[in-house]
């Protein structure tokens, strides 16, 4: 049980956390922007995994953490441009052409990793770290939280300054409103695709960028279909959310509670199965979602399509 | 100041839109006129949407021009629109109900940054003209319909309109917010604003116009000129305005154009009856439900109706009509209380067992609740019967045996479809209404609830439905009847009860004029309390 | 007569247009794609043909058609009735664990017919009751199914391993996998082949299903409620217990499937095994246009593609994932080619109404603020 207290141990934990939580905030900031404007991407799994491996292999190449970054938030940005075209300006099926898109960004990094990469085992190393003056200092927290790559701090930032911007500015009301009721937007003098198109690109490289830092920072590599349905989680996370960024931010931090406390515990000498840890985050999304049922809020106008006149 | 100046002209030239198989504006003309309140007056489908939706910038004209003191204005977008200082109140609220006031002004506006402080400003001076008390901060949702018109006024001249444009705004209103929207209209004027006020009823389109025009089938068939309005006394606008709105129908309508077209006072058309000598055939106890997420739900109602009555329950649109509806239907279980059908218990009777009996429902949602778009007529007529002899036998449909039915019925009420076998979607609102009606009213029916029977409907239709319904009383059919409209309560209903939030507020047994003030009364009032 | 016989073989003409066109373009982009790759997407077509075809390997791909099917119709139950079972992974492997997992105990301890009798009776009701918890949301909450079944799907693949690596673990072998079913205890040879009957089972089920949809009473309830919830609300048709009804038997045909793959095909399962069946089979399903008869020849080609084209893939320097890219591409043209039919009024939708304009609502209840 003394290990449980011992410094260095809270210090990895609470790190553990951060590592799990953030490619999960950023993807599910990614789906929230998204959503708010009324676009459901089912095809995040897919767009996370493009993200992840264009991070990974960039920061391969290049030996540049940050070049990584930038390739995943490009390569969210591309994989939602199918979204972009097919769903916001040809007003097709979200739904099938979310599965499309996982499907080919499942198939496509998996035969990537194994055509290029699967030889020998890489591993990323650590990116370069930033520690904060004095607040590193602080025992226990401070080495955990204040000794974090310095693209865990700007992910942080371009967290804020997007619940910002949603909350504050003028494109935010009508990013909300597109979600919201798009023919008020319209009659307002807005363009509803133009915000959509926005907010789908916006979204788009935050779930990259998240996806990226999974591969990038959490894991130091890729594997094929390492995302594994966070997704997913996060399309649950940014719907209990309903839209309020700081929500997604403390629901994701939660998440990766649950998955870093399994390889805690077994530091301390509890087994439990890899498959139990898998399936903790979605037992507690099930019951979140049975206990909550009746409570929970998306915007309205999700999912569908909008062209003038139809009502 | 502007209104020292020459007036300005908005002038509409041979506007003309066409949708695949109706041309539903041809080659409209006219002017509006700064300072003036202008008319529109027509029929559902007469055109009157289309134009707005021109002048709006939804829709392109596909000929004709709109131009501004002479100078050509090419309204391409609804921000062209804005642009040009037009400001339309859509007759569906454009609203973000989850939006407070402040942010649905906002929305649109140019800037990085949400200017709360000068949006503020702007919404007291606004408040100020329109003599309205909007609070900045309530949710679009929680303000009752008079309040979200104003809030609709004040975002149409946001940005210091030239031409407000109000489409039908009396339609949802009691008798007592239309007058105060006709104080806010007048005082928008004042500033010299042209407005243009969009109306199917003939006595709104007199007092409140300084011109008329009339529309029908997408044509200006009339116009009445400030200097002629002013000349005629009340019956000679009418009589001029009648004659346009009906044209050659006004022979085959008769007597009934003027109270159709909503020029008079409504008043009671069905024959009266004695409902203490007549037996109850519906009584709800207490009746409550619980329904499906936040929908208004109906609380603790107690109703009697009796056999060869029209019972009309008034309210605002959402005020737990249509869970009322359901739950006399069967659609929804009643969670507390009773219904007692002919003396039976029919409380836990579903659909089709009330169906048997004879209690029937015709939907407001006739699209999408009342028929299925995708299947033919033929098959909705007989929707509510599926598995049942003899149009089924052993599970297999009997194709003769139901378009046999279905050719009687489509005989009977008039609908016009190509075929049995024609795609209800495809037809008219009018013929799907008629297709309920039929479904609704055959095979035994003794009780029918009927849900906003002639909300979007052509007057030829109104006048159909109403006469259908009046009938069916006639012969001792008992009919609920929920609706927003009420001029259509009046005309029709024996007693009329008010509805709000879920719960009868009050009751009018409609026996002499002043009927609809009263029920208005009851409908503000409970509002008012629940605020 | 003349122009009407004209109008139903240019429909006819139509719908295979529409059912083909996708699935070609979608081949022609993945040999770019291949091309772009450096690989050559001639080897890998006709290491298809060749894999996947000739000689005994059609039938190889016969009878990775057995539970193909069972799963496309399984699918379409639920898409007819307009609900999104996406959990198909999770269902499918639970039914195969029962088959796996039980079979061993079951055929040493009575007559291997009745041993079979009770695996896919368990396997059917496994599949119903694991459906039960994102019906009953739906039903009573209207929570949308598609999240709550994809994320019971993530949890019964868990449940599937852990039995796997746990209880059903066979102790005579290293890896985490169960005890063999001996051979003489599968299900039989269809005489003359190596398919087993499971083949026939699905295409007997797909036959009924097809004759329940289109020739019964309760088939046009279904396509009522398929059509419009609402619509079926109001002519007395219980949705509560339709939507229970339907992602019961979607998913009870999704565990079928399973179980009669371990118990045609593999006769045991190792952990970690998915074959994610569901998502080749939806864009498939689509293009039958929710047709059981009509999907089995698109399931048969795929089942080619599969069978063909995991070695070929491995030829042309790829992996099997590869699929996973034609199928979503699939998925991609159909929703084209949809689009320029809608506008050019081809043919018949691939999707029905309701599918088609389903409004993604997690939770309708919260959506019901008045907005007018």
């Amino acid at each position: 049980m003394s290990d449980l207290l011992s410094a260095a141990f809270v210090t990895v934990f609470i790190a553990s956390v951060i590592a799990q939580a953030m490619p999960l905030v950023l993807a599910s900031v990614g789906e929230t922007i998204g959503e708010q404007a009324g676009v459901l991407n089912l095809g995040i799994e897919g767009v996370m995994l493009i993200g992840a491996y264009s991070g990974f292999i960039v920061t391969l190449t290049t030996g540049n953490f940050w070049l990584g970054m930038l390739a995943g938030a490009v390569g969210g940005i591309v994989a939602n441009l199918a979204m972009l075209v097919l769903n916001v300006w040809l007003g097709l099926n979200q739904i099938v052409i979310g599965l499309a898109i996982t499907l080919v960004g499942e198939g496509i990094t998996s035969v990537l990793y194994l055509q290029n990469n699967a030889k020998s085992v890489t591993s990323l190393g650590t990116a370069p770290e930033l520690s904060v003056p004095f607040l590193s200092d602080i025992p226990v927290i401070g080495p955990a939280i204040f000794e974090q790559s310095a693209i865990f701090w700007i992910a942080l930032v371009l967290v804020v300054i997007a619940g910002l911007f949603l909350a504050k500015t003028n494109w935010g009301l009508s990013t909300r409103s597109a979600g919201q009721k798009p023919s008020s937007l319209d009659a307002a003098g807005g363009s509803v695709i133009q915000i959509r198109s926005i907010a789908v690109i916006l979204g788009g490289a935050f779930v990259g960028l998240g996806g990226a830092y999974l591969a990038a920072i959490t894991t130091s590599t890729f594997t094929p279909f390492i995302t594994n349905g966070l997704g997913f989680i996060a399309i649950v996370i940014t719907m209990l959310s309903r839209g309020r960024i700081l929500v997604v931010v403390i629901t994701s931090f939660v998440y990766g509670f649950a998955v870093a406390i399994g390889p805690a515990l077994q530091v301390l000498g509890y087994n439990v199965p890899a498959d139990v840890i898998r399936m903790i985050p979605f037992i507690v999304v099930i019951l979140t979602l049975i206990i909550f049922a009746r409570s929970s809020v998306v915007p309205p106008a999700l999912g569908t399509p909008y062209s003038r006149g139809a009502r | 100041m502007s209104t020292l100046t020459d007036p300005e002209v908005i002038s509409l030239r041979e506007i003309t839109k066409a949708f695949p198989g109706v041309v539903a504006n041809d080659r409209i003309s006219l002017d509006i006129v700064s300072g003036q309140v202008h008319c529109l007056l027509g029929e559902n489908g007469a055109g009157k949407s289309t134009l707005i939706s021109i002048l709006a910038g939804l829709q392109q004209p596909d000929s004709g021009s709109i131009s501004i003191n002479g100078v050509e204005a090419a309204i391409t977008s609804p921000r062209a629109s804005v642009d040009y200082g037009i400001g339309v109140v859509h007759q569906h609220s454009t609203l973000v109900p989850a939006f407070t006031v402040l942010e649905n002004l906002m929305l649109g506006e140019s800037g990085v940054m949400q200017e709360k402080k000068r949006a503020k400003e702007r919404l007291d001076e606004l408040s100020e003209l329109l003599g309205a008390e909007l609070d900045p901060q309530a949710l679009a949702s929680d303000l009752g319909l008079g309040q979200q018109q104003q809030v609709e006024i004040a975002k149409a001249i946001w940005k210091g309109s030239r031409l407000l444009i109000l489409d039908e705004p009396t339609s949802m209103l009691t008798p007592q917010a239309i007058e105060h929207l006709s104080e806010s209209v007048e005082r928008v004027k004042a500033q010299g604003l042209a407005v243009v006020f969009i109306t199917h009823k003939l006595r709104e389109a007199y007092s409140m116009g300084d011109c008329v025009t009339v529309l029908r089938s997408g044509r200006n068939v009339g116009h009445i000129s400030v200097e002629e309005l002013a000349s005629f006394d009340e019956h000679e606008a009418q009589e001029s305005i009648l004659r346009a709105m009906f044209g050659e129908d006004i022979n085959s309508v008769g007597d009934d154009a003027a109270e159709l077209a909503g020029a008079t006072e409504a008043v009671r058309e069905t024959r009266s009856i004695d409902l203490s000598s007549r037996p109850v055939r519906l009584e709800l106890d207490a009746v409550s439900s619980r329904g499906l997420g936040r929908d208004v739900d109906v609380d603790g109602i107690s109703v009697k109706v009796h056999e060869g009555e029209i019972l009309g329950i008034a309210g605002i649109d959402g005020h737990g009509q249509g869970a009322l509806a359901e739950v006399v239907a069967g659609q929804r279980p009643a969670s507390a209380g009773s219904l007692r059908f002919d003396g039976e218990d029919v409380t836990k009777l579903g659909v089709r067992g009330r169906q048997h009996l004879g209690v029937r429902y015709v939907t407001d949602d006739r699209l999408h609740e009342g028929t299925v778009g995708s299947m033919s007529v033929a098959l909705n007529l007989v929707i509510k019967r599926i598995g049942e002899r003899p149009f089924w036998r052993f599970g297999q449909i009997q194709r003769k045996v139901v378009d046999a039915e279905a050719l009687r019925l489509i005989g009977e009420y008039g609908i016009r479809t190509p075929s049995p076998a024609t795609r209800a979607g495809t037809l008219s609102g009018g013929n799907i209404q008629k297709i309920l009606l039929a479904r609704e009213l055959t095979d035994g029916a003794r009780l029918v609830v009927v849900n906003k029977p002639t909300y979007g409907l052509d007057l030829k239709t109104v006048h159909l439905v109403r006469e259908i319904l009046i009938e069916f009383a006639a012969n001792g059919g008992s009919v609920i009847l929920l609706s927003s409209d009420l001029d259509e309560l009046v005309e029709l209903s024996h007693r009329i009860e008010i509805m709000s939030g879920g719960k009868i507020v009050g009751s009018v047994v409609n026996d002499k004029p002043g009927t609809a003030e009263k029920v208005g009364h009851f409908m503000t009032g409970a509002i008012e309390g629940a605020q | 007569m003349k122009s009407a016989e004209n109008d139903k073989a240019k429909n006819l003409l139509d719908g295979l247009v529409r059912s083909i066109l996708p699935v070609i373009l979608a081949l022609l982009v993945a040999g770019l794609i291949m091309l772009a790759m450096g690989s050559n997407p001639i080897d890998f077509f006709s290491g298809v043909w060749t894999y996947g075809v000739t000689g005994s390997n059609l039938q190889r791909s016969l009878v990775l058609s057995a539970p193909l099917i069972l799963v496309a119709v399984g699918l379409i139950v639920a898409f007819r009735g307009q609900l999104w079972n996406l959990g198909y992974n999770g269902q499918y492997l639970l039914g195969a664990v029962v088959a796996s997992g039980a079979g061993p105990y079951l055929f040493a301890s009575m007559p291997a017919w009745l041993a079979t009798i009770v695996i896919i009776l368990g396997a059917l009701l496994v599949g119903a009751v694991w459906s039960l918890v994102p019906a009953i949301l739906k039903a009573r909450y209207g929570t949308n199914e598609i999240i709550t079944s994809l994320v019971m799907s993530f949890i019964g693949v868990g449940i599937a391993n852990l039995l796997i690596k746990g209880p059903l673990k066979d102790p005579n072998t290293p890896q985490p996998q169960t005890e063999v079913i001996a051979d003489s205890y599968l299900l039989p040879y269809i005489p003359g082949t190596v398919i087993h009957i499971g083949l026939i089972i699905a295409i007997v089920i797909a036959i009924v299903a097809q004759f329940i949809f289109s020739r019964t009473s309760f088939g046009l309830r279904l396509d009522i409620f398929g059509a419009s919830p609402k619509a079926a609300r109001h002519v007395g048709i219980n949705s509560t217990w339709m939507v229970i009804l339907l992602f019961a038997v979607s998913s009870a045909l999704i565990a079928l499937a399973g179980a009669i793959d371990v118990l045609g095909q593999y006769s045991y399962q190792r952990a970690n095994w998915d074959p994610h069946y569901g998502d080749a089979v939806m864009p498939f399903v689509f293009l039958a246009r929710l047709s059981p008869l009509a999907a089995i020849p698109l399931v048969v080609f795929y089942a080619i593609l599969a069978t063909g084209g995991t070695l070929a893939a491995q030829q042309a320097g790829l992996n099997a994932d590869f699929l996973l890219v034609i199928v979503g591409l699939i998925l991609i043209f159909m929703t084209i080619t949809e689009y320029v039919g809608d506008r050019r009024k081809l043919g018949q939708s691939y999707l029905p109404p309701g599918l088609k304009t389903t409004v993604v609502r997690l939770f309708q209840g919260g959506t019901g603020r008045k907005s007018s």
